[in-house]
């Protein structure tokens, strides 16, 4: 039975991607409305990321500088190491988790109460495709957006670490930053932007199928943006392995 | 003109719709009646195409919307404005942004050209200088009056509006219904109006279809309701003490007593 739903989802979740990839009815007004979700979804995810990124990169360098306190491994490797998690996971499988609940649930609840309240009734009668017309621009805007957002992570989230360098005494600036520095493999940078154009594609059209399908009040709506952010973190995790897998082996 | 023939509708194993026959002519106010769940909204939104019927024909001007193709709705869709219940505007847009919205969507007008129409049919709706308020920043009737703006900005042949007068109290429901009235009458659209209120039907019923339980049961105008014997119709539309009375004195009225 379950089984049988999951296809069934996956098939309507198929037919509603086709209608929102259709031809725009007017150019003029997608760029605009995609500008416009690039300011919303991206532009104003910033603070968020910054915040977080600071944060967590901090606590992975005292947690490597505690657990590599060994004469057998140089000090530097807690920059090393700080690095490499934040470039390979944090600033991309991390960061679009925390993304799905941010963005992820304004979508749903943006698309959810547009349904209830009967604004996607009245873009139909118009004769507007209110998929394409609603949910693209926003897949576009999120995909377009997210290396930036990815690469404030990396850049912030490396900021923390050197901050708690700077400020505590348990690891000299200069050999973080020389462990920073050392073993750099561009690919992983690229390996954390390729993700997460995966990602954010997940995160903005599962967000936009559960909105969009939404019957009921209120309440349903709350539910669809919490089945988003369930589904579309539980997506991210799946592809992260297959893509893990796909790019680093 | 717009007929609809032996409309059946049903959802799940309960039908909604029986064989429902109805014909709504172009320059009146056409009014779907009936108590709730008798099937209105389900026989309004067939019509529109925002449900499809099992079974039937639905004919806009001889032109049959169950054998379209997605083009031609797509096309004739351009030629219906729809009032929602609850208003259905864009809360991201201004009241102008809204009225502006389908002719930006589907007409080649500058920006000018589209901000003068918009304005002249926010005028039109007597809403003048509200244009730069947000639906959230309007009372009910303004954001009815809104929706009819919207509905009516690409000069549409049909127009359908689904409880318009829901929610307003009833001064300001006889003010959109004088609007919806006029409008008809003054650009020769076909009209149809979901309604349940008593005021609406005496007031601007032209043609009125009875719905009970999924059947048309009665079809006729404000006048005839008053001799109507449909036992049905006359607990539904004379529900009221106050109607009651008011059908006694105008039939007496009629008879010359």
């Amino acid at each position: 039975m379950a089984i049988t739903n999951s296809i069934a989802i996956f098939g309507r979740y198929c037919m509603f991607m086709h209608r929102v990839f259709s031809l725009p009815d007017k150019w003029r007004l997608f760029f605009k409305r995609t500008v416009a979700e690039i300011s919303k979804l991206g532009v104003d995810s910033i603070p968020l990321v910054v915040i977080v990124s600071i944060f967590i990169g901090a606590v992975i360098t005292i947690q490597m500088e505690i657990n590599t306190s060994s004469p057998l491994i140089p000090a530097y490797s807690v920059g090393l190491a700080t690095r490499d998690i934040v470039l390979l996971e944090f600033s991309n499988s991390i960061l679009c988790l925390i993304l799905a609940g941010k963005v992820g649930s304004n979508i749903a609840s943006e698309i959810g109460t547009m349904r209830v309240t009967e604004q996607i009734d009245a873009l139909e009668i118009m004769g507007v495709n209110s998929a394409c017309f609603l949910v693209l621009p926003k897949v576009v805007a999120f995909v377009l957006f997210i290396p930036v957002l990815v690469i404030f992570c990396m850049g912030t989230a490396m900021l923390g670490g050197m901050a708690v360098a700077y400020f505590t005494d348990i690891i000299s600036i200069s050999k973080f930053t020389y462990g920073l520095q050392a073993l750099f493999s561009e690919w992983y940078v690229w390996y954390g932007i390729i993700k997460s154009f995966f990602f954010a594609y997940i995160i903005a059209s599962v967000a936009a199928f559960f909105g969009y399908h939404v019957k009921g009040g209120a309440l349903e709506v709350g539910k669809a943006s919490t089945n988003a952010v369930v589904t579309s973190s539980i997506l991210i995790l799946l592809f992260d392995v297959l893509l893990t897998k796909m790019l680093l082996q | 003109m717009i007929e609809v023939k032996n409309i059946n509708k049903t959802f799940d194993d309960k039908q909604i719709l029986f064989d429902v026959s109805a014909t709504f002519e172009t320059g009146k106010t056409n009014l779907i009646i009936g108590q709730s769940g008798s099937g209105k909204t389900v026989l309004m939104k067939s019509i529109v195409g925002l449900l499809r019927p099992d079974s039937g024909e639905i004919l806009y001007d001889g032109r049959d919307v169950m054998r379209m193709d997605s083009k031609e709705i797509h096309n004739l869709r351009k030629e219906i404005g729809m009032l929602f219940q609850g208003s259905a505007l864009f809360d991201s847009e201004t009241v102008l942004g809204n009225v502006m919205f389908p002719l930006s969507m589907f007409t080649k007008m500058s920006v000018g050209e589209m901000r003068d129409r918009a304005l002249f049919c926010l005028e039109r709706v007597n809403l003048k200088g509200a244009d730069a308020k947000y639906p959230s920043e309007i009372s009910g009737g303004m954001q009815k009056r809104v929706a009819i703006a919207r509905a009516i900005a690409l000069n549409p042949k049909y127009l359908f509006c689904d409880e318009p007068n829901s929610g307003l109290d009833p001064r300001t429901s006889i003010l959109i219904d004088e609007l919806l009235h006029d409008i008809t009458h003054e650009y020769n659209m076909t009209t149809i109006i979901n309604t349940h209120d008593m005021n609406s039907v005496l007031g601007i019923g032209e043609n009125i279809i009875f719905l009970n339980k999924g059947h048309r049961e009665w079809v006729g105008d404000k006048d005839k309701i008053f001799e109507t014997t449909n036992e049905a119709l006359n607990d539904f539309v004379f529900a009221t003490k106050l109607f009651k009375e008011v059908k006694q004195y105008i039939i007496s009225e009629k008879h010359g007593k």
